[in-house]
């Protein structure tokens, strides 16, 4: 896998009139995983935005170096298509074989219009964008939100092996995720 | 490129006529209901007719221009789309290019067919149906690069978008209409080249402005 790494410093998020956040900083590098924790609305979503790039800082910089994925609570998957068909549309634009189909399994939906899938089909759906865009840097927000405990064990998985090759994932959840060597950041702690 | 064509794709699917996306023939029903309505409206005297046909095509052309703007990028915004466009490096510029053209395409070459049909219904001649198919052509294009822009600016406004939007477009269009439904009263070939030259402008401008526009709600 490239070379990757993701560098915040001094980060501060503001929303409205409210300081979410500020004088965050991180630091991943290759194979390391870190996880997000805190109440709803401290402000995970906004810091993975951030992370992203898709949202500026109050204050602070992001640094990195290395292709980003991010997987949030919306599929980005053309409601009224087939899965298949909404799946090939990011596999044109990715390039490459589709990936993770039958470990997610996802065979037996491929016909299925997306408007029709559960939250948790939809999940696993999502998962197999994200796996097909072959990024180093995983940005996970609420990676288990509507899974089942087979499911739950399956993205731990995925993710660990993302990992072990060489990925970064930053995880932003409230549920255990049971990985070796995650650091954990409580949000909390920072808002001012 | 393999991307752009990606998104065409998709683009066409979702806008063109018929396909199963939600794209529909309604605008295009909506145009030849005008055309149909109005001898009905204006009572069957021939010349007025003829006379103010060109016109009352051009108004259905601007009217049917207006009806997809809804769907042109507010579902996609809320689907996060443009998020994972824009994580893949694919600006929204780029996105709002390509929109631009399968939204021409899924709107102008069909009022243009369809205005054969309605040509017949208000009775104008083969010369003024001439300079309609011509105007048309010039100024459909800018008609699209304006609904493109105001789809962009209304995007995230909650409720009320769509209606607003279709308002909107109308001032906009004004000079569009004066100078391409003005070409048939004169005969020129001046009003047509003054509505090409409206539409390459707006043409030029609309992947920026929209662009910039999808952003800053994306970013919001």
């Amino acid at each position: 896998m490239e070379e990757c790494h993701i560098r915040a410093t001094d980060l501060a998020c503001r929303r409205g009139d409210r300081l979410l956040f500020a004088g965050l900083s991180l630091a991943l590098g290759p194979g390391e995983a870190l996880q997000l924790a805190g109440a709803n609305g401290i402000g995970k979503s906004s810091l993975m935005r951030i992370l992203a790039g898709l949202a500026r800082p109050y204050s602070g910089e992001v640094e990195r170096q290395g292709a980003l994925a991010l997987l949030d609570e919306r599929p980005a998957l053309d409601e009224h298509q087939p899965l298949g068909k909404a799946l090939n549309f990011w596999r044109g634009i990715d390039g490459g074989e589709a990936l993770g189909i039958e470990r997610l399994g996802l065979e037996a939906l491929l016909d299925v219009p997306v408007r029709y899938l559960s939250t948790g089909q939809r999940k696993r759906a999502a998962l197999a964008r994200l796996l097909g865009q072959r990024t180093p840097i995983w940005l996970l927000d609420e990676p288990l939100n509507g899974l089942d405990t087979h499911a739950v064990a399956l993205v731990e998985t995925l993710v660990a092996e993302h990992l072990s090759a060489g990925g970064i994932a930053v995880i932003a959840s409230h549920q255990t995720f049971a990985l070796p060597a995650l650091t954990r950041l409580a949000l909390a702690e920072h808002a001012a | 490129m393999s991307a752009a064509l990606a998104l065409l794709r998709r683009d066409l699917a979702r806008l063109l006529p018929g396909t199963q996306g939600g794209g529909t023939l309604l605008p295009l029903l909506f145009f030849l209901a005008v055309a149909m309505l109005y001898p009905f409206a204006i009572g069957p005297n021939p010349t007025l007719l003829a006379g103010t046909g060109g016109g009352v095509i051009w108004v259905a052309a601007l009217l049917a221009a207006i009806l997809p703007l809804d769907r042109l990028f507010a579902p996609d915004l809320e689907a996060g789309m443009f998020d994972q466009w824009a994580l893949r490096g694919l600006s929204e510029e780029l996105v709002v290019t390509v929109r631009l053209i399968a939204h021409w395409l899924s709107f102008g070459p069909f009022v243009m067919l369809a205005a054969l049909p309605a040509s017949a219904l208000v009775g104008i001649d083969g010369a003024t149906l001439r300079v309609v198919e011509l105007g048309l052509l010039a100024g459909t294009p800018g008609l699209a690069a304006i609904g493109i822009i105001i789809a962009a600016v209304t995007v995230g406004l909650r409720g009320g978008g769509a209606a607003l939007a279709g308002l909107l477009v109308i001032p906009l269009a004004v000079p569009l209409l004066i100078f391409g439904a003005g070409a048939l009263s004169t005969g020129g070939e001046g009003g047509l080249a003054l509505t090409a030259a409206i539409s390459l402008v707006l043409v030029a401008m609309a992947p920026f402005a929209g662009g910039a526009a999808i952003r800053a709600a994306r970013e919001g």
